[in-house]
């Protein structure tokens, strides 16, 4: 069995012997949505996908940020997220790093952006790293802010329609944050449109048709 | 009630109230989902002459400090009248009845809300009551629930307010500006419909112990009417393209 149907906050799913997952709590013997979205029935658990709300970091989860602010230990970065994600100094610096000799800023300032991965809760607020293939500051590109609860519905396929019609080259981070680059500003504009229009519709049946014919429109 | 002789019929011979309704009935509810841009979620109610405005704002960082709580997240409301709501000149600065009333809602929303994953942060509720026409703290309840679900803040239930009373010796629903004031009794009761609880009772005035189950069993219709409302409201704005996917 596999039901998707529509709910709002208070919205009784099922009732009787599922184990709630997502967004969903147990009152009783009623499973209730707790989010706007989609739920979906299994044989033995409820879920509901929201279609509104903020980013929730979870662990390996590949994002972009505006670093903040820094102290002698960490920069904090902005991840579009209700806590604010933190890079340790240490993560770039190495093992042997110390606050009296390293600069931080020599590396990362305000304002900069960087591809990052989540790697876990801090004692306080999440855990960022910079170290990886392709992770670190982005120096070029538009920065687009969509809802991170449209970042499911931008498939690889999307994304490779976009990027193969506009010739643009697009970095998505999972918070909502997404770094477009392209050679020509017609290709660059075209593809923050799709995108955004991506935003709005957010219906999976049907968009990347609606997207293909929006890319094909001008060419 | 509130102790002014009025000039007005409340109750005529044929049970119809001073403002064409019967006894029973709401004024008329619209509810918009998503009407500002700048706030993470928001609400605009009519609910007869009341036009209230609700923006909230968060999870975010709790300012000052010292109101965080390491265990939860926690939730601040601001309920305001503007200057121009009401027919002579509100002082903007907050009055004993709106510290009241934000402290009231505040109450009858934390039942719902679930900021047990958010510690350390604050969830704000700003409630701007753009005209009053009795009945404002039950609007603002009914456009704060609908604004925090927009924003996306979890919750067990929503959470639907309507006021019961009496006036003219009649209980009467959705008490509006002239009852408040010459009516005998207000009732404002706020209800989370699906789990079946009240989360806002007050009483003001005088009723028997059985015009009280009456006024609440009264109220309670309305709420779940209203609620009726705000979820046509959020499936406006979220399902309206999309139901038949």
């Amino acid at each position: 069995m596999n039901q998707k149907q529509s709910v709002i906050p208070g919205d009784i799913i099922a009732t009787g012997d599922y184990r709630p997952e997502q967004n969903v709590v147990l009152v009783g013997d009623k499973l209730i949505s707790t989010a706007i979205g989609f739920s979906e029935t299994s044989d033995d658990s409820v879920s509901v996908i929201p279609i509104t709300g903020f980013y929730t970091p979870n662990a390996d989860d590949l994002i972009i940020g505006k670093v903040i602010s820094h102290n002698a230990l960490s920069w904090e970065v902005d991840i579009n997220s209700y806590y604010p994600g933190i890079l340790l100094a240490s993560d770039i610096f190495g093992k042997d790093y110390s606050p009296s000799r390293d600069d931080l800023s020599l590396k990362l300032t305000i304002g900069d952006i960087v591809l990052a991965r989540v790697t876990g809760m801090g004692s306080r607020d999440p855990l960022i790293t910079i170290a990886g293939e392709n992770l670190g500051r982005l120096d070029s590109g538009e920065l687009v802010k969509i809802s991170s609860t449209t970042i499911p519905y931008l498939t690889d396929s999307i994304i490779q329609t976009i990027e193969s019609s506009t010739n643009a080259s697009i970095t998505v981070g999972k918070n909502g944050l997404i770094v477009l680059k392209c050679d020509n500003s017609t290709g660059l504009t075209k593809a923050i449109k799709s995108i955004k229009m991506i935003d709005m519709i957010r219906d999976s049946d049907s968009m990347e048709e609606k997207i293909k014919n929006f890319l094909d429109e001008d060419n | 009630m509130g102790g002014r002789e009025a000039n007005v019929v409340l109750l005529d011979e044929n049970g119809i109230r001073s403002d064409g309704r019967k006894v029973n009935e709401t004024r008329k509810v619209t509810i918009k989902a998503g009407v500002l841009k700048n706030a993470n979620g928001s609400a605009y109610i009519e609910f007869g002459g009341n036009k209230i405005l609700a923006g909230v704002f968060g999870p975010r960082d709790v300012h000052p400090k010292h109101m965080s709580n390491p265990d939860t997240g926690i939730l601040r409301v601001r309920y305001h009248m503007e200057p121009f709501s009401v027919g002579e000149r509100k002082k903007p600065a907050p009055s004993r009845r709106e510290i009241e009333i934000s402290k009231v809602i505040k109450e009858a929303l934390e039942p719902a809300v679930m900021l047990e994953n958010f510690p350390r942060t604050a969830v704000d509720v700003f409630l701007e009551v753009l005209q009053a026409d009795g009945g404002t703290r039950c609007a603002a309840l009914d456009a704060a629930s609908v604004a925090l679900a927009d924003a996306g803040i979890p919750m067990k239930d929503m959470v639907c307010a309507c006021a019961a009373g009496k006036a003219a010796d009649a209980l009467i629903l959705d008490v509006n500006n002239e009852e408040d004031q010459a009516g005998q009794a207000d009732m404002p009761i706020g209800y989370m419909p699906n789990l079946g609880k009240i989360t806002l009772l007050q009483l003001d005035g005088v009723l028997t112990p059985d015009e009280y189950k009456k006024c609440i069993e009264l109220g309670l219709e309305g709420c779940k009417q209203v609620y009726e409302i705000q979820k046509n409201a959020l499936r406006e704005k979220y399902f309206s393209s999309s139901d038949n996917r």
